[in-house]
């Protein structure tokens, strides 16, 4: 690997961290995408119109705007609570604002895919006398995933550079690192460009494997054309 | 909550606004320009047409607008015929390294919205402009954009509105926009709650403004086709695009 003047291993590390701060928000915010769905299909109007709200001011406030919120928000919150100065930690923070926007677009996402499952197989499900977890569990889940991976694979490429954004913070990944490096080097132009090949090549490794998921998913289902 | 302190901010914060405003309205027009000759390259048949542009939608879709908007605004400076040229001038000014990097993001993810239109339009209307006699240029002037904008119009709309968010990085360089403002404020009166809410709630304001025009357009141009225009207000009449456009935003 090129030496980057002593800054490689550094680097790697940032690109640790990118990886593990999205594939972590990925796992919470596909959790949070679940609910969101499922609170937009509940027959309780109240859940119905939160469900609303959220993925409403979510999806038309900027990423950016939403982890400073988060961050220093929730840093003068624990400021107050402990009365002492307390700050957040990045990673936390991130996590958490990078969650939430997730969640808000995957409750849509999910939405659209629960509602692509044909009635007739929930139809079928109550008629053998399913209960309503199980109809869940083993009818529409299955079935949903299939609908939603196109969806759900565009967010995660989404995610993965919307990571960038937790540098802004102070999180050490990626970009941050990358920042660092140039600064101390005088040569940012080498070092964003490492940090953007870097990224593209996540991105392709993941568009790779989406297409193969996604093939996997529709094994088995006939295409018309 | 200082409820005070927000009427307090608040003309700072608008002013911020307006530099978003303009900022976005100046990225959205120059990208819509960028992306209508690379869309028809995109579209094209072509492998030597295509090509290059797929790959530039490619490297912009797959990197995060922060590293594009660092590398032009820090990087520019290290190429050498660029500051001993008129370029510096330019190159310098944080506006416009930010009005770059947001039009080159921006077109690139409008070219590919702009393709899936293009591919869309149906078969019978381009043969029927080829029997007429129409040119390659006539057709795609009076047929085939006219349509591929109807189709690819709600896409459209929300890669705008992913603009409008995405133009707050640029306070990342040093711009006093509505994000660049409320963070300014914040560090010096520590009420980070008071003021970026109301930052948010202005971001809020003008995406409900450009989802309102936008839904105002989409009913202008589509209202001719009577009963279809019920199907396409559930804004799913994009046909889905070949493979995985990449992201949404963010950049």
């Amino acid at each position: 690997m090129i030496e980057l003047q002593g800054f490689g291993d550094q680097i790697a590390a940032g690109a640790i961290t990118t990886l593990r701060v999205a594939a972590t928000s990925l796992v919470l915010g596909i959790g949070v995408g679940l609910c969101g769905a499922m609170a937009k299909l509940s027959r309780f109007h109240a859940l119905r119109r939160l469900a609303d709200v959220y993925t409403t001011i979510i999806r038309g406030v900027p990423e950016l705007l939403i982890i400073l919120i988060l961050y220093f928000g929730g840093t003068v919150a624990m400021t107050a609570a402990f009365g002492r100065y307390v700050e957040i930690d990045a990673f936390a923070a991130g996590v958490f604002a990078l969650t939430i926007v997730f969640g808000a677009y995957a409750t849509e996402v999910f939405r659209a895919a629960i509602r692509a499952v044909p009635a007739g197989q929930i139809e079928a499900a109550h008629a053998l006398g399913l209960s309503k977890v199980h109809t869940w569990r083993l009818v529409i889940f299955p079935q949903m995933w299939r609908y939603a991976l196109p969806g759900i694979g565009n967010l995660w490429l989404t995610l993965l550079k919307d990571t960038a954004l937790i540098s802004v913070v102070g999180l050490e990944d990626l970009m941050r690192k990358t920042g660092v490096a140039a600064g101390a080097t005088h040569d940012p132009l080498t070092f964003y460009t490492v940090a953007a090949g870097l990224y593209l090549f996540f991105t392709s490794v993941s568009l790779a494997g989406l297409t193969l998921l996604e093939r996997r998913a529709n094994r088995g289902v006939r295409v018309a054309d | 909550m200082e409820w005070h302190l927000i009427f307090d901010v608040l003309p700072l914060l608008l002013d911020g606004a307006l530099l978003t405003i303009q900022l976005t309205a100046a990225s959205v027009l120059l990208g819509l320009i960028i992306a209508l000759p690379l869309s028809l390259m995109r579209a094209s048949g072509s492998t030597g047409l295509s090509r290059p542009v797929l790959l530039y939608t490619f490297a912009f879709r797959g990197t995060p607008l922060l590293v594009q908007i660092f590398l032009i605004y820090y990087g520019a400076s290290q190429i050498e015929w660029i500051r001993t040229s008129f370029v510096w001038s330019v190159l310098r000014e944080p506006w416009w390294c930010a009005l770059i990097a947001f039009s080159l993001n921006h077109a690139a993810y409008t070219t590919e919205i702009l393709r899936g239109g293009i591919r869309a339009v149906p078969r019978g209307e381009i043969e029927a402009a080829k029997a007429l006699g129409m040119s390659y240029a006539l057709r795609t002037r009076r047929i085939v954009l006219p349509v591929a904008f109807r189709l690819s119009l709600p896409a459209y709309a929300n890669e705008v509105v992913l603009m409008l968010k995405a133009s707050s990085l640029a306070s990342t360089i040093t711009m006093m926009e509505l994000t660049g403002t409320a963070r300014k404020i914040v560090a010096q009166t520590f009420s980070p709650y008071e003021v970026f809410i109301s930052a948010a709630l202005i971001y809020l304001g003008i995406t409900f403004v450009v989802v309102h025009l936008f839904g105002r357009l989409e009913r202008g141009i589509t209202s001719h086709q009577g009963r279809a225009r019920a199907e396409n207000d559930n804004r799913k009449n994009i046909p889905p695009s070949e493979g995985y456009a990449i992201g949404k935003v963010s950049r």
